[in-house]
């Protein structure tokens, strides 16, 4: 291994915990609002969120670029902001990410959300809890399965991203340069033992993520 | 503690249109067929039904005026709430189901404390276990207790008893008697079993395709010989008696009571045990002079009050009085001509089945 894996190690570990961190920030209060609410805006608002499952992560990047590039409105709001521009940049990449694995945030929230059902709402406000009491005393306990769910899915997606590193991030080191991106680099210039460091890797994390994902969601269901 | 209330509640194609007022203390039992808004009202009067309009006040206070804009929120009308399944929180054990409404009580408004609702519902040792870990009549013990610590100025009871077994209905239903005769809460009770209604309630509501159609004490509102075709079979009196003596050869319990002594087989029942009788007007016989060669065992003389026609035509209710107290007996027309009856008749009253509560 060289320093320039630890590097990229480093940075996607970095990348993928803030990603983390941000989406279960905005990512819960969303779910709560598209498992509670039933109208054509929340229908609109569900099928956004959910078509970066569906759309090649070039296509995402690419308008990402756009928008946050030179010309694009974003870029010339944090242009005027005093930011600078965000593409090729740790904080564009950020950005790009959180859009990106916003699906395998709210998707696993929403449906433990909805599994709740109203009837512990119901129970708690005759037990004088207000609503934001219930929402951190029985809902978000009773959806834990779904947030730890939420939480590996999205840390591990953010790992395995690679189009909209390319076509946002670039391949700065230190900056944006992460493991898939690296990976890419050693192949095209044919150093595979190097590039086996990484895609085993990469293999055994995604591995033991998932299968600890699978343990402790069984235990739970014991 | 009263109830005003004038609600409307719509949901798809039912409406709920309820006016009424209940009594600040005792039990209010709603009762009605599946459907009939029972359900609906309860959840009206918790503040969980978004669609009610109208009109609710409670001792005083205004929970809902939609004129005026108001609308209270559940967790601050202090009502407590029985659902039919237990609805306890699966993440949390008892003794933290528990805690949940108290900790949110502020502690001058505490009326029962710790101790006295474990022993009132007998689930002391059930503390350490999770809902997943407990039985369907203990979980529902525990969900009433719950309700209880957070000191409700209200409790409300949606067929608490409708999803258990027989045994588990008669596991809980002491406890009910318990809370009745013990705590000064007043309870409204929703059912659709005349048997609980008979056992727990003081006062009666019947509801019928979302409307109320009669209400009042429970024993006057259920001797109405006017109650509508659909609950004519449970027309009848509750009569309150105590033991007077146990016949142990014929296991039979002689019962004192408003009108006189009644004899009914003894379930358990020891000398001085208080209970109540009901009497359905389908179960009351009457003759002119005092039949003394049948095997009914109760035989009561009275005078007949009023008799009005019934919801089939070949049927007449009878309304009786026994001394002070009112009887019903749904007799054909026919035999009612024959006896040649009319107000102020003597009659004896012969009860084919008393039914111990």
């Amino acid at each position: 291994m060289t320093t320039d894996d630890w590097v990229a190690i480093w940075l996607t570990a970095k990348l993928a915990t803030l990603t983390t961190v941000l989406l279960l920030g905005l990512g819960t209060p969303l779910a709560w609002w598209l498992a509670r609410t039933d109208s054509f805006w929340s229908r609109c608002v569900g099928a956004l969120v959910t078509m970066p499952l569906v759309l090649p992560p070039t296509v995402l990047g690419f308008y990402l670029l756009l928008l946050m590039g030179s010309q694009g409105p974003v870029g010339q709001f944090t242009t005027w902001l005093g930011l600078g521009l965000l593409p090729f940049t740790f904080t564009g990449l950020l950005i790009a990410s959180v859009i990106y694995s916003l699906p395998f945030t709210v998707q696993p929230l929403q449906q433990a959300f909805r599994a709740i059902g109203a009837r512990p709402l119901e129970v708690a406000a005759t037990l004088r809890a207000s609503p934001y009491d219930t929402f951190f005393s029985v809902v978000l306990p009773l959806a834990r399965p779904g947030l730890i769910t939420a939480a590996v899915m999205s840390f591990a997606h953010t790992v395995g991203e690679f189009g909209v590193v390319l076509m946002i991030g670039g391949n700065i080191p230190g900056q944006t340069r992460v493991i898939s991106v690296l990976l890419y680099d050693r192949v095209e210039a044919l150093e595979y033992t190097q590039a086996h460091y990484l895609a085993a890797g990469m293999l055994v994390f995604s591995f033991v993520v998932l299968l600890g994902l699978h343990l402790l969601n069984r235990e739970r269901r014991v | 503690m009263s109830v005003r209330a004038n609600l409307t509640c719509g949901l798809g194609a039912f409406r709920l249109a309820a006016e009424l007022s209940l009594p600040g203390n005792g039990v209010t039992a709603l009762f009605g067929a599946s459907g009939s808004g029972k359900t609906s009202l309860l959840r009206c009067l918790a503040g969980l039904e978004p669609t009610a309009r109208g009109y609710l006040e409670v001792s005083g206070e205004v929970w809902l005026d939609s004129e005026r804009g108001i609308a209270l929120s559940t967790h601050l009308r202090g009502v407590g709430l029985v659902f039919q399944e237990a609805s306890l929180f699966a993440h949390l054990d008892v003794r933290r189901n528990l805690e949940f409404g108290l900790q949110r009580t502020p502690v001058a408004q505490r009326r029962l404390h710790w101790e006295g609702a474990l022993e009132l519902l007998g689930i002391a040792h059930l503390l350490e276990r999770l809902p997943t870990r407990l039985s369907g009549g203990e979980r529902q013990r525990v969900a009433i207790a719950r309700a209880l610590l957070a000191s409700p100025r209200m409790l409300l009871l949606d067929e608490p008893l409708a999803a258990l077994d027989q045994p588990r209905k008669d596991e809980i239903l002491p406890y009910l008697d318990r809370l009745h005769r013990e705590l000064a809460i007043p309870m409204v009770y929703v059912t659709h079993a005349m048997e609980e209604v008979s056992r727990l309630a003081d006062h009666l509501v019947l509801l019928e395709a979302g409307r109320v159609v009669a209400a009042g004490p429970l024993s006057s509102t259920l001797a109405r010989p006017d109650l509508p075709a659909s609950f004519e079979d449970e027309i009848g009196v509750i009569v309150q008696a105590v033991v007077a003596h146990v016949d142990s050869q014929y296991q039979l319990a002689h019962l004192s009571c408003a009108v006189g002594e009644l004899r009914v087989p003894r379930q358990g029942l020891k000398p001085a045990d208080g209970c109540r009788v009901r009497i359905r007007a389908r179960d009351v016989s009457l003759t002119l002079h005092e039949e003394t060669d049948t095997s009914i065992l109760n035989r009561l003389p009275g005078m007949v009050a009023a008799i009005h026609p019934s919801s089939h035509p070949a049927q007449v209710l009878v309304s009786l009085l026994v001394g002070e107290l009112p009887l019903v007996a749904r007799i054909t027309r026919l035999s009612c001509d024959k006896l040649q009856l009319q107000v102020g008749s003597k009659v004896w009253a012969q009860i084919k089945s008393a039914a111990l509560l």
